[in-house]
């Protein structure tokens, strides 16, 4: 196996460890996945997904069930910036459809899909609770709301710089 | 007890039990899919809701208990509906091309599909398609044709022991697999084949060979193992097509291992032996049977006059049945012969040389197994040796026995082990005597195991030993102590036996055998054993050798019963193969004419293999389970029971004339009922016949040797699916990293291994951190094998650094 | 009677702090009830008497939950708070994590007490990054000042709060999926009964409440139980938060006495957007039946009211919808959601939430006929009543409320290949794309 866990990856997986009872290590799969996420390009692959069922001590398929359900894992690469756009009902009531539309034509990439330059992947996401200001998007851990061309363009000038 | 209605009429059953549970009792039909007896209830596929009066929906009666009062409708418009939509819901994304299915005619969704569903679909979008991963030689998926009702998912975790199927993805991306291109290694996998109610998953072997409708069938007894499983044989135009496991919860409830599974796969090798050969100026030539069985007897004759009754050395297999074996030993020493054995893999008979062997069952019952509380197993590793008693060994550790294992080297078990003790250099004895001693100190009983005390001298117990002891002499628990295998096959097995009866004896706990072959009991009973006749009989005079002796030095004849291979079934490989080949006379009964046999053999005789002779097997349980031919021997192979009473009567042996294998069976049940139980010697005085380990040396390297799960037998030696599986393993030393840096080993190299005045080989290295110091593991029975030893105190060598 | 519950921090600066939570009054009840060695039943007899009940959707009273846990019984317990807000439409635990994570934690705290509970949890959705900070900024604080750990207050009883952060899984928000989830397994609801109060996370009696519900804890404690009761109406104890999205000119959270009027609440928000007309409403949200604008008019905010009008209060989560919205477009954007969000356990949600946002979806791109309307009744009603959770039914609800509701338009598109609002509507469409400003008011049709 390449891949091997950092110590610094490993201490804050520790950390969420101590939560939990001693013979519940699965419990910190979520944030141990999270972790070596972020850490390693945002997106997991096997090796990644092998090596915390090896530091949690669980059996690899359990780990890939877990990979596979959440909608925050990615398994394939990505973007340096993940832009979740949220299209449910509220956000679409106050006009997602342009947000989409703008973002895809600015980053001249469908829902889905990175920039060639890496640098985005642009991603639908479902309700973010964010409803009262729709239309909303999450940016890597944060969330952007009352969105306008305008405010996209701002935002986005400040993650490039 | 509860009272209720389904349908109207009265039941009861006790509290807690399931709807479905009654229905099933009483014949009451309610389709599911994901329910299955013997795994969790997840109540996921709702294939089972039916109306239950005051609830405002349906219920799933595979999760909901019956109630005092409760009234159940199982086909009411409101259930039908139910049951129905489910199905609707199913087929949207299910094929409907049954005719090229190989689940079809036995598929529970094609069935279901008939009594409930729509003759049009009414979905029109395009249907899910998932991709297929190759998971191995033995399992063939589809899985667009999975109904996610999880079986195979649960079987993994709960009764495998091992997650290696997964649900992964969510909502209707769900897909079960391995999610990644992967082998699935249980050896029980193959049951998925039979729990997936749809055609996701089936056999391999079997793909597009046969129609379920088509196949006969046959009860059957698995042969690889004592368990005894129960099996069905499903043949088609005389051909055996698969191999199904038959409910018997009481051994093996509704599994059966990979082994048993698909080792029928052998019985079409191309090296099927189909008619009697003699070799003549070194060729081989056809024969008739009656000049084969007429030249064999007068070979023999001819041999045992010149030399003598320990001239001839005969060997049968631990899988030959009850039958065959009481045959055999009759015929054979009706000619004089003595030396005869079953204990192929065993090299220690000093503590019952001379004198009657216990008999080698459980010393309990598979189901009391699973209730024991503590369980200490010395030299053993069921989950390759006998699979379903790992099965019930994972059943106990879940209802929280304490597991405790000896064994030469460390496994993966599948389930949770108190404590496993792994000796350096093999030497299993070292930790049973430290048990022992901590036993004795804990309750101060020394005085009355005196004659232990030389053995006691210089044993200083461990914390692990003490903890141990502490586990086993709780009193009032129950307390299971089995010999495996490796203990049987060990070079102080004899010592291992007497400690074990005397922890036993201390613990007051039961003491078992976990043996090689299918009827190892079946052949004690009906003595295929050098000194012990039919029902243990100890033999006052005409003793013979027992099998390793028979091959350590050679004799003159041998006669192979049952497809024994000795290259690879015998303790002393390099042995063996030497006194065959030295040997002036060989008779192989056997279904097999491949191998080293084809070489030292004079005589091959065809007898029919597993599947195609009726007989009876002895499980570990002393249970007799006599069994039918499924399909008749190719060729002019002829069960072994007939060609043995052919003999008999060739030589004239009195009541030879047996018209039906049961009157064998019967005349030896008639003897088995009136002789007296075997009694054995003290163990004081046998304690005494192992006396010379004493002044052994503990030091040195020792090889340790282990038959590989799918190289026990002749059988599935030729099974390619199982040989195809990631579980055959490579040839090679394995060493722990210390011990291999102390004579300088790397991964990469060459090792010679030498024993003074036997024999010496290179073989390639893998260092590995389960094997415990000074001791070198090597897989038996490998092709290219055959030029190890016995196991034991063995010199080492490096060859090169280069030629890995 | 605004903000007086859980957010009654929100005047003050800032309004998260220690601090000012504990100028309202904050964490008095916790010392007292310690101190003071209060009897667990006497506590949960003042949340019974409150008419507290469950914030997260179902509105089970919070009191008989409490009372299912045998406190008394040896063992470990946990007390679980639900912050994994996703239904669309609901974003008021967002807020109360962000402005008062300390209320949540002083509820959690009693209830742990009330039950035994030793440890608890509260499980945030993976994307509510800076909620999870705040709250586990919430916790330090808390722990510094000895209101959690061990012996809190020489009171001889321990208390270890936790957070856990999800993954993207609107399932985890089913309780016995979030248990799962907790557990490091998928969000796989589990069948009940067991309910958590016996068979809860690892296998211990749990107790799982929303994050609002916590909030409301402590509050009832300090200021009674009769005191809180009396804010709404019988049966209805309290304020609410109420969440109010889409056409109105104030989208937000509004803290308001159960009961109150939609029209009072809708005035509350600003109205519907200028120049336009209430056309329907989605009370709870999304998951609930929607109300056309004529029975949302006259309803009263409260359990009852609401179900009698044939719908829900869910989470107090109002989608407001004027006349320019498509009614197949909003269903087909619901179904969707379900579709993605179905755990994929269960067969009739697995194969049937796809099957309607098919069947919902082809109706939109024109390619319906009449027949997909009655068969998607036909499937939804397949659906409710038999899946191992809710998900199930709140994937069908919306679609036979829609299709009840607005027939017409469903009937319209089939037959036009087309939104009947959008033939209507064209020329003043244009006019909203200039009007976006702050609320956006691109309306998605057409
Ligand atoms: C599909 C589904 C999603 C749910 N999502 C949430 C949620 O996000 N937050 C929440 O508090 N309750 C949610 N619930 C309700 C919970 O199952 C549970 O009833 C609630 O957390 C109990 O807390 P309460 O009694 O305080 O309301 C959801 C239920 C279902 C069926
Ligand atoms: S109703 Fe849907 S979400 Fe709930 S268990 Fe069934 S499949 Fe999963
Ligand atoms: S058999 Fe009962 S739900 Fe599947």
């Amino acid at each position: 196996m390449g891949f091997v866990i950092s110590q610094s990856e490993q201490e804050e997986i520790d950390r969420w460890l101590l939560k939990y009872p001693p013979h519940q290590k699965q419990s910190a799969v979520l944030p141990a996945l999270k972790i070596v996420q972020e850490k390693n390009g945002g997106w997991l692959a096997t090796e990644h997904l092998d090596a915390v069922a090896d530091y949690l001590s669980l059996p690899k398929i359990a780990v890939y069930e877990v990979a596979s359900f959440y909608s925050l894992f990615d398994l394939k690469p990505v973007g340096k910036h993940k832009i979740y756009v949220c299209t449910n009902v509220s956000c679409m009531l106050a006009g997602s459809e342009t947000i989409v539309g703008y973002l895809e034509r600015r980053l001249g990439i469908k829902m889905g899909e990175t920039t060639q330059d890496g640098c985005f992947t642009l991603k639908e996401a479902e309700c973010l609770a964010a409803c009262g200001g729709a239309p909303a998007m999450q940016i890597d851990n944060t969330y952007y709301e009352n969105l306008t061309p305008e405010k996209i363009e701002s935002i986005l000038a400040g993650l490039n710089g | 007890m509860v009272n209720f209605e389904i349908n109207d009429k009265q039941y009861s059953a006790p509290d807690g039990t399931l709807i479905i549970q009654v229905a099933d009792r009483e014949h009451i039909a309610i389709p599911r899919f994901c329910y299955h007896p013997k795994l969790s209830i997840v109540a996921s596929c709702r294939m089972c809701l039916v109306e239950v009066a005051k609830s405002p929906k349906p219920l799933p009666a595979c999760a909901t208990p019956v109630a005092e009062g409760m009234k159940i409708w199982t086909h009411s418009p409101c259930a039908c509906d139910a049951q129905k939509s489910v199905m609707e819901f199913l087929l949207i994304n299910h094929p409907l091309d049954c005719p090229i299915c190989d689940q079809g005619g036995e598929c529970e969704l094609q069935d279901q599909a008939l009594e409930y569903g729509k003759d049009v679909s009414r979905f029109t979008e395009g249907k899910r398609s998932v991709k297929d991963l190759d998971i191995g030689p033995l399992i063939k998926t589809d899985m667009t044709r999975c109904i996610h009702c999880t079986r195979c998912v649960r079987f993994g975790t709960e009764i495998a022991g091992m997650r290696e199927l997964g649900a992964t993805g969510r909502g209707e991306h769900m897909e079960i697999g391995t999610f990644l291109e992967q082998t699935v290694d249980s050896e029980v996998s193959g049951n998925v084949i039979d729990l997936c109610p749809v055609g996701a998953l089936t056999s391999k072997p079997f793909h597009h060979k046969g129609r379920a409708w088509e196949l006969q069938q046959v009860a059957s007894i698995a042969p690889h193992d004592c368990v005894g499983s129960h099996v069905y044989v499903h043949t088609l135009r005389g051909e055996v097509m698969r191999v199904v496991p038959r409910q018997e919860d009481s051994i093996n409830e509704v599994w059966i291992s990979d082994r048993d599974r698909f080792s029928y796969s052998g019985l079409k090798s191309p090296d099927r032996l189909l008619k009697p050969l003699i070799k003549k100026n070194n060729e081989w030539v056809e024969t008739d049977w009656d000049l084969a069985l007429q030249f064999t007897i007068k070979s023999l004759q001819a041999i045992l006059e010149k030399e003598g009754g320990r001239s001839v050395g005969a060997l049968v297999s631990p899988s030959a049945t009850l039958e065959e074996c009481y045959l055999a030993q009759k015929w054979l020493r009706g000619m004089g012969i003595s030396s005869i054995d079953h204990r192929l893999h065993r090299m220690d008979f000093s503590c019952d040389s001379g004198g009657p062997s216990p008999c080698p069952t459980f010393g309990l019952a598979l189901t009391e197994l699973e209730n024991a509380d503590t369980i200490l197993l010395i030299g053993s590793h069921p989950r390759t040796e006998q699979p379903l008693i790992n099965h019930r060994l994972a059943k106990a550790a879940r209802k929280g026995a304490q597991i405790i294992m000896v064994n030469p080297i460390q496994y993966d078990f599948n389930f949770k082990v108190a404590a496993e003790l792994t000796p350096s250099g093999g030497q299993l004895l070292h930790p049973l005597l430290g048990i022992m001693n901590a036993l004795l100190s804990q309750k101060n009983e020394r005085p009355h195991f005196a004659w232990l005390t030389p053995f006691l001298k210089n044993t200083v117990s461990t914390p692990e030993e003490k903890q141990v002891a502490e586990w086993l002499g709780r009193g009032n628990k129950k307390v299971a102590i089995f010999l495996g295998l490796q203990a049987q096959a060990h070079w102080h097995a004899s010592a291992l036996q007497l400690v074990a009866e005397a922890l036993a004896l201390f613990c007051q706990a039961s003491l078992g055998y976990l043996t090689e072959g299918a009827n190892s009991v079946g052949a004690w009973v009906s003595g295929v054993l050098p000194d012990q006749g039919p029902g243990g009989i100890s033999l006052s005079e005409g003793k013979g050798l027992n099998a390793h002796s028979m091959v350590k030095t050679p004799l003159p004849a041998y006669v192979l019963f049952g497809g024994v291979e000795p290259e690879f079934d015998l303790a002393n490989t390099v042995a063996a193969r030497r006194a065959l080949s030295e040997s002036a006379f060989v008779v192989a009964f056997s279904p097999f004419r491949g191998g080293m046999c084809e070489q030292y053999a004079k005589v091959m005789l065809p007898i029919a293999a597993y599947t195609e002779t009726e007989g009876t097997f002895i499980n570990g349980e002393g249970r007799w389970q006599s069994f039918n031919a499924a399909n008749p021997p190719p060729g002019e192979a002829r069960p072994g029971w007939e060609v043995l009473r052919a003999l008999t009567a060739l030589c004239g042996g009195p009541g030879s004339l047996y018209s039906r294998s049961e009157e064998v069976r019967d005349e030896l049940k008639h003897i088995v009922q009136n002789v007296p139980s075997v009694t054995l010697p003290s163990l004081e005085q046998r304690f005494r016949r192992i006396e010379p380990i004493l002044s052994e040396s503990k030091e040195g390297l020792r090889v340790v040797t282990e038959w590989p799960i799918y190289r026990v037998d002749s059988l599935v030696r030729r099974s390619k699916p199982l040989q195809d599986t990631a579980a055959s393993p490579l040839f090679r030393a394995r060493l722990n990293p210390k011990t291999a840096s102390l004579y300088s080993i790397k991964g990469e190299n060459k090792m010679r291994i030498r024993r003074e005045g036997e024999f010496e080989c290179i073989l390639p290295v893998a260092v590995d951190k389960k094997i415990p110091e000074n001791t070198v593991h090597i897989a038996s029975a490998l092709e290219g094998g055959g030029n190890m030893g016995q196991q034991g105190a063995v010199q080492v060598f490096l060859e090169s650094n280069k030629d890995a | 009677m605004d903000n007086i519950v859980c957010f009654r921090t929100h005047h003050l600066n800032p309004p998260w702090s220690l601090q000012s939570y504990l100028k309202v009054g904050g964490y008095s009840a916790w010392k007292r009830i310690l101190v003071d060695k209060v009897p667990r039943q006497t506590i949960l007899a003042s949340i019974k008497a409150s008419a507290l009940r469950g914030r997260g959707g179902a509105g089970f009273p919070t009191g008989v939950k409490w009372g299912f846990i045998k406190a008394e019984l040896p063992g470990q317990k946990y007390v679980v708070c639900n912050s994994d807000e996703g239904e669309p439409g609901t974003f008021k635990d967002r807020e109360i994590l962000l402005m008062n994570p300390h209320q949540v934690i002083e509820g959690m705290c009693i209830a742990a007490y009330v039950m035994s509970a030793t440890v608890g949890y509260n499980y945030i959705r993976g994307e509510f990054w800076e909620p999870y900070q705040r709250f586990e900024a919430a916790l330090e604080e808390a722990k510094k000042e000895g209101l959690l750990g061990n012996n809190i207050f020489g009171s001889g009883f321990d208390f270890h709060l936790h957070t856990h952060l999800g993954a993207g899984a609107y399932i985890c928000g089913e309780e016995t999926a979030l248990i799962e989830s907790l557990e490091g397994k998928k969000g796989f609801p589990r069948y009940k009964p067991p309910f958590p109060a016996t068979y809860g996370l690892y296998g211990k009696p749990t107790t799982v409440n929303n994050t609002e519900t916590f909030a409301c804890v402590p509050v009832i404690l300090e200021k009674g139980a009769e005191w809180f009761l009396k804010l709404g109406v019988p049966g209805n104890g309290g304020t609410k938060i109420f969440s109010i999205s889409g056409h109105v000119n104030k989208p937000g959270n509004y803290e308001a006495p159960l009961g109150i009027s939609f029209q009072e609440l809708l005035k509350k928000a600003g109205g519907v957007r200028q120049g336009h007309a209430l056309k329907a409403v989605i009370p709870g949200g999304s998951s609930v039946p929607v109300l056309p604008a004529e029975v949302a008019s006259t309803l009263n905010m409260d359990y009852e009211s609401l179900a009698k009008a044939g719908s829900l209060l869910g989470a107090g989560s109002i989608i407001v919808m004027d006349e320019t919205t498509c009614m197949v477009k909003v269903l087909a954007r619901i179904a969707h959601f379900y579709t993605q969000e179905s755990c994929g356990q269960c067969t009739p949600c697995r194969e049937g939430a796809g099957w309607l946002w098919r069947i919902v979806h082809r109706i939109t791109q024109g390619q319906g006929s009449l027949k997909d309307i009655e068969l998607l009744e036909d499937v939804a009603n397949k659906i409710m009543g038999r899946t191992i959770c809710a998900l199930g039914d709140a994937a069908a609800m919306p679609v036979l409320s829609f299709i009840q509701h607005f027939r017409e338009e469903f009937v319209y598109y089939v037959q036009h290949g087309k939104s009947v609002v959008y033939s209507q509507r064209t020329s003043r469409s244009r006019k909203f794309l200039d009007y976006s400003g702050e609320v956006g008011g691109f309306i998605s049709f057409g």
